[in-house]
């Protein structure tokens, strides 16, 4: 199984044609408690780059871009009742929704932890 | 109290001064009052048994006509006599702050004074007591004061119309957005993209979507405002349009709005223009001049109605000839003779043929019309030009006495407009924008607004407004050195500010994760 971020601040654990979606610890500190997170659709058709979920904080309602195309799998429901899940947990039992890939492809343009963390150190 | 929220919770109160005891048998402080809720306030074995009114009990029995709309229990009502419903709303009534009360640096909001000469213009009978179904003939002086106003609008903007019913900024921007598609439309060529800057409002992307407009991102530039090159390079045979702000949302004006203007028009799509802002160039730019097609004019800011809890708002739009022909019914037009005339649907076919349709029952919000009316009169063009000189002279006052304390991102771009954005760099390890917005509150301001826009972050905007005094900033400005200097050398006292608020610091997390938005009460329902 291998982990992906994006500039978004998301990141994806593939394993097979399964990629798992959350929002990264860092971006988990920069909105503050979150009070409600808006999932996807099991079935749903999402294209890279979409804005499938939504992550509401005291502070800010931010969007969620998937960042591979696919099908949405299956959504982690105990956000529903539990969002403070993301911020104790943002990249472990605080994912938000798995994709079935349709072009592993698109993980090429995506970064390892290595970068992603020069990437957060530069802002 | 006989009956108790079952919630059990609390908000804590302030502590009392060092040495003073911490607790009054009654529970109030000073003549700062403890108030409960209403339901709470019912004596033991009154909730739901009294109405308050003292109405005898009916002889006749009113079950055969009311048959099963006759309740089956009295209504939950906390049986409380007048003089104690009165005190009860006074007393919230106190612990609310207002624009009469104190300044209100709400960035983006314009919380401007309300001017007691529009409150007595707005109470004339003839504009008060009438009702929108009246013979047209019997309220001629109304719409003479609709046209006037629609007349003045037209000309500070520069735009050919106005279309005066929608009843909010948001409501106009959904108005101008329906307009530009209606003009689109008719030309055979329905677009689907509405393109939104990083630096715009947020109701601009939830309009377009609402609209049913996909909504794409524009970047900002370093220095706070669009990115030309990238909107050119979005520009296409799919956008509706762009809906700006400007001044935007950094308090900067777009110097660039007659080049996105003219590329957007090069494009085939419109500019729509969120006006929210307007009071930093009223009297001194025309957007009409800019390019822009259409911008909804919050007579709730700039003009000086009552706004938030005060009063309902008002956003009429100004259109300009391009969409001029779709503008919504009623439609106020000035006759050739000088007299006024509303257009409305039995007319319409002959008279205002493209008109998209309507968003209002009647004829938008009439008291907001004559108020905002009387403020333009009362000003006349040289004070409105004045308003917009003091307003931008009043954010740099505040944003060049705080600069050296505070980090101003875009400080060094040139002077701002109408507010002064302010971020939390600086501040020692642990302290945030928040808690300079609560030690605000302890030193006796509104907050200003936070955390937008999302370019900055932690964002303090802004925005004194012309109306307060070069005396009333500098009492504004020593508090927020105060608490900056708090914040940047770590004092944990403001970290849990406010200490002297009827209530300390609220835990809006728990609000927002498990709201209590309803009293239960231990009591029968009313059915």
């Amino acid at each position: 199984m291998s982990r992906f971020y994006t500039k978004d601040h998301e990141w994806i654990d593939v394993d097979g044609d399964t990629g798992t979606v959350g929002i990264t610890d860092y971006a988990q500190s920069q909105l503050g408690d979150i009070t409600f997170v808006e999932l996807p659709a099991a079935g749903q058709a999402v294209s890279k780059g979409d804005g499938v979920s939504v992550v509401d904080s005291v502070k800010a309602a931010s969007d969620v871009y998937t960042p591979v195309s696919g099908k949405v799998a299956e959504v982690n429901g105990a956000l529903e009742s539990e969002p403070e899940l993301v911020n104790a947990d943002a990249e472990n039992k605080g994912w938000l929704f798995k994709v079935t890939l349709a072009d592993s492809g698109e993980l090429g343009g995506l970064m390892d932890r290595a970068a992603y963390d020069a990437y957060v150190a530069e802002l | 109290m006989s009956a108790v929220n079952p919630s059990g919770w609390r908000p804590k109160q302030g502590a009392a001064a060092p040495g003073q005891p911490s607790e009054t048998a009654s529970g109030d402080r000073g003549l700062s009052l403890e108030e409960p809720l209403i339901f709470e306030l019912a004596a033991p074995g009154d909730f739901g048994a009294k109405c308050g009114v003292d109405f005898d009990e009916p002889d006749t029995d009113p079950s055969p006509s009311l048959a099963r709309f006759l309740r089956k229990a009295p209504p939950a009502l906390p049986g409380l006599t007048e003089p104690e419903t009165v005190r009860h709303y006074t007393r919230l009534s106190r612990q609310n702050y207002a624009i009469d009360l104190g300044p209100f640096p709400l960035g983006s909001c314009t919380m401007k004074h309300n001017p007691r000469l529009n409150e007595k213009m707005a109470r004339l009978p003839g504009f008060a007591d009438i009702h929108p179904l009246q013979p047209h003939a019997t309220v001629r002086g109304a719409y003479e004061a609709m046209a006037q106003l629609a007349d003045w609008l037209t000309r500070l903007t520069g735009m050919a119309t106005v279309a005066l019913t929608p009843k909010a900024g948001a409501h106009g921007e959904l108005c101008g957005l329906l307009c530009i598609r209606a003009a689109q439309v008719a030309k055979g060529d329905a677009r689907s993209v509405v393109l939104v800057p990083e630096s715009a409002h947020g109701t601009n992307p939830a309009t377009a979507a609402f609209a049913g407009y996909r909504v794409e991102n524009i970047p900002a530039t370093a220095d706070g405002r669009v990115d030309l090159a990238a909107l050119k390079a979005r520009l296409g045979p799919d956008v509706a349009g762009v809906m700006i702000t400007n001044p935007n949302t950094c308090g900067l004006f777009e110097r660039e709005m007659k080049a996105i203007s003219d590329a957007v028009h090069a494009a085939g799509g419109y500019v729509y223009c969120d006006g929210a802002n307007f009071n930093a160039i009223v009297g001194k730019v025309r957007p009409g001049d800019l390019g822009i097609d259409a911008m909804h004019i919050n007579l709730h800011k700039t003009f000086s109605t009552p706004h938030g809890g005060g009063g309902p708002g008002s956003g009429p739009v100004v259109l300009s000839a391009a969409l001029a022909p779709f503008a919504p019914l009623p439609f106020v037009t000035r006759q050739a003779d000088g007299s006024v005339r509303l257009i409305e649907e039995a007319d319409a076919p002959a008279d205002h043929p493209q008109t998209f349709g309507r968003m209002c029952a009647f004829h938008g919000q009439m008291g907001m019309y004559t108020r905002a009316l009387t403020y333009i009169l009362s000003h006349g063009a040289d004070g409105l030009r004045q308003v917009a000189e003091d307003a931008v002279l009043n954010a740099n006052y505040v944003l060049r006495s705080l600069d050296d304390v505070l980090d101003a991102p875009f400080a060094a771009s040139g002077p701002c407009m109408h507010e002064a954005l302010f971020s939390d760099a600086g501040l020692a390890e642990g302290f945030t924008t928040l808690d300079i917005a609560k030690g605000l509150i302890d030193e006796g301001f509104h907050p200003m607004t936070v955390y937008f826009p999302l370019v900055v972050h932690g964002a303090m905007l802004v925005e004194p407004t012309e109306t307060e005094s070069k005396a009333g900033l500098d009492r504004f400005i020593a508090s927020m050195r105060s608490l900056a200097a708090r914040a940047k050398t770590g004092d944990e006292l403001l970290k849990s500010a406010p200490h002297f608020a009827p209530r300390r610091r609220l835990d809006e997390t728990q609000a927002a994760r498990r709201p209590v938005l309803a009293w239960r009460g231990d009591v029968a329902a009313s059915d």
